[in-house]
């Protein structure tokens, strides 16, 4: 069951003049949380913005002994809510529900894990890598941006000992391109005898090309997708994918109960 | 204080209802919402047939509100008997279900059905969808299309027949009165306004269908404007919403006319509303030294 928590606000660091990450005390919702999972944001104490906004759970924030005080989110400033949340003051309450939505599958050892991000698609895979060290998997992140100052939070992947792919688009860090390039190659070279699992989260454009290319080499892949949603819980149908069903027809199915983690090669991408 | 109200054969605890489209099958809030504690909940609208419903995106947010274009996506009349009608009822809801039809032959097959489903407390007949082009909204814009729909769904069942009323109209009272003399047992108003918003950049639309539905706060005079105009109309009861957001929003809406009220947007902000409300509509109760809640409906000193 979700908890609505008054979160206040531990933190606020800027990474860039878009991004920021922000710590709320929300130690209930972080204590139960999966990797992959979604909290629903009220940036706002008035009826403008009104509704809430979606986050990926980018961190869960511990004391000395291991207990979750509280939870990070990875935001880009893009709209109203996002504003708001990048000028967010410590001691500010934000009104946090969750956690919510279908987490990842986290494989076990000897499958690998990899994971495909682009910008601000780096928010679930901080709670993931963490789930698959502690599990012994062998995992490697695919990361993309626009330039160098915007690949953030490397060294917190390192230290978990994540095998890092790089990739600028004004080549200032890592290959010049997208992100599918290393990752077309290293499927490619992968040998068929090892198992590893896919998991996405970034752009729509990138989100099919990780789909496609994995269905190329035939291997599974999960994608954390973004839609605009109104509830979080099921209620308004506003933030539906579709998904090719059993019965082989394509249905409207909602992210945020079915998802935000939805199997690559169910959705109908356009 | 006596919260309970009485729409025709249909008893509600209290006036505190989920609004259709807002609150999906309820199944979904059943873990975060004692479904029996609500007056009643209303059913996602529902055809004969399964509705795929429009692509993304689907609303768009403004000033105090937002748009919704989800054109009426839903699993059918049999399927939510079968499915969803099972644990309503071991949950101990009062279920209101959201009819709607393309032709007067589909309202009346799928009230048939539902009357027919142990549980369903009364029908609401949405006539008045501004999403969809084929369905009901042509009945909700006419006078004679909404008696015809009230009349013929009225013939085949027993329980509550209540027409959601469009406020796309120029005089909403009179669309009230069709329905009351078409013997609706109550009218329940109202749906949402028929929007536009666009993105500048692009020069389009930003929902998917083009126009939407304007529903949240920005709406609510205008809808208290129209409950009191067919509070004046009719003698049935009203069932008011449009943009509650709290319990004062809620006594404004009883006070213009009221019986009882839906919240719909607002239970997207916050699911766990309804305590919120039922404590507000409480201590107004004891600072009033109101006995009864329905005795401040229709009590505005206009």
């Amino acid at each position: 069951m979700p908890i609505d928590v008054a979160a206040r606000v531990i933190a606020n660091r800027p990474l860039s003049s878009d991004y920021n990450v922000l710590a709320l005390a929300a130690p209930d919702i972080a204590a139960i949380a999966s990797p992959g999972q979604f909290v629903m944001l009220r940036p706002g104490t008035g009826r403008d913005p009104l509704l809430r906004r979606p986050f990926s759970i980018f961190e869960i924030l511990r004391d000395a002994d291991g207990a979750a005080t509280g939870l990070s989110i990875l935001s880009k400033r893009i709209g109203v809510s996002t504003s708001l949340l990048y000028d967010a003051r410590e001691d500010q309450r934000i009104d946090c529900l969750g956690p919510l939505g279908r987490p990842f599958t986290i494989v076990e050892p000897p499958s690998q894990a990899w994971m495909i991000a682009g910008g601000v698609g780096l928010a679930p895979f901080a709670t993931l890598a963490e789930a698959l060290t502690a599990g012994g998997v062998k995992s490697t992140l695919f990361y993309g941006a626009r330039r160098a100052e915007e690949l953030f939070y490397l060294d917190f992947f390192r230290r978990l000992g994540v095998e890092l792919v790089l990739t600028t688009e004004d080549g200032s860090l890592g290959e010049r391109g997208r992100v599918i390039a290393p990752l077309d190659r290293r499927l490619a070279d992968l040998p068929a005898a090892a198992d590893v699992m896919l998991h996405a989260c970034g752009p729509e454009g990138m989100l099919a090309a990780a789909a496609r290319t994995a269905g190329k080499y035939g291997r599974p892949c999960e994608v954390s997708v973004e839609r605009i949603m109104g509830c979080g819980l099921g209620g308004c149908y506003s933030c539906v994918v579709p998904m090719r069903g059993a019965d082989g027809a394509v249905h409207h199915v909602r992210s945020c109960i079915a998802g935000p983690v939805l199997d690559a090669d169910q959705i109908s991408w356009e | 204080m006596d919260l309970s109200l009485q729409i025709g054969s249909l008893r509600l605890k209290n006036p505190l209802i989920a609004a259709s489209g807002c609150f999906g099958y309820g199944v979904e809030y059943a873990d975060v919402v004692d479904l029996s504690a609500l007056g009643a909940i209303v059913s996602k609208g529902l055809f004969l047939a399964a509705r795929e419903g429009h692509p993304a995106p689907r609303i768009v947010e403004t000033p105090s509100g937002m748009l919704n274009a989800i054109g009426l996506q839903g699993i059918g009349a049999q399927r939510f008997i079968d499915e969803k009608m099972p644990e309503l009822r071991a949950r101990g809801a009062t279920v209101i279900v959201n009819v709607c039809g393309t032709t007067i032959d589909e309202y009346v097959e799928v009230s048939r059905m539902l009357a027919d489903t142990e549980g369903v407390g009364a029908i609401e007949l949405n006539i008045s969808c501004p999403n969809i082009k084929e369905g009901g909204i042509q009945f909700g814009c006419s006078l004679n299309g909404t008696f015809d729909v009230v009349s013929a769904v009225r013939k085949v069942t027993a329980i509550p027949v209540i027409p959601k009323l469009t406020p796309n109209v120029t005089d909403v009272a009179s669309f009230a009165r069709a329905a009351e003399d078409a013997g609706a047992d109550a009218v329940s108003l109202v749906n949402t306004f028929l929007a536009m918003v666009i993105d500048v950049e692009t020069r389009k639309p930003k929902l998917s269908n083009g126009v939407g539905g304007l529903s949240g706060p920005a709406i609510r005079p205008i809808a208290v404007r129209m409950v009191h105009e067919c509070r004046q109309m009719v003698k049935i009861p009203v069932i008011g919403m449009g943009g509650i957001a709290d319990a004062r929003d809620a006594l404004e809406f009883m006070i213009a006319g009221a019986n009882a009220v839906q919240v719909g947007t607002a239970n997207f902000v916050d699911p766990f509303i309804w305590t919120k409300l039922l404590d507000g509509l409480c201590d107004y109760g004891r600072r009033h030294q109101v006995e009864r809640l329905s005795d401040l409906v229709g009590t505005v000193n206009a």
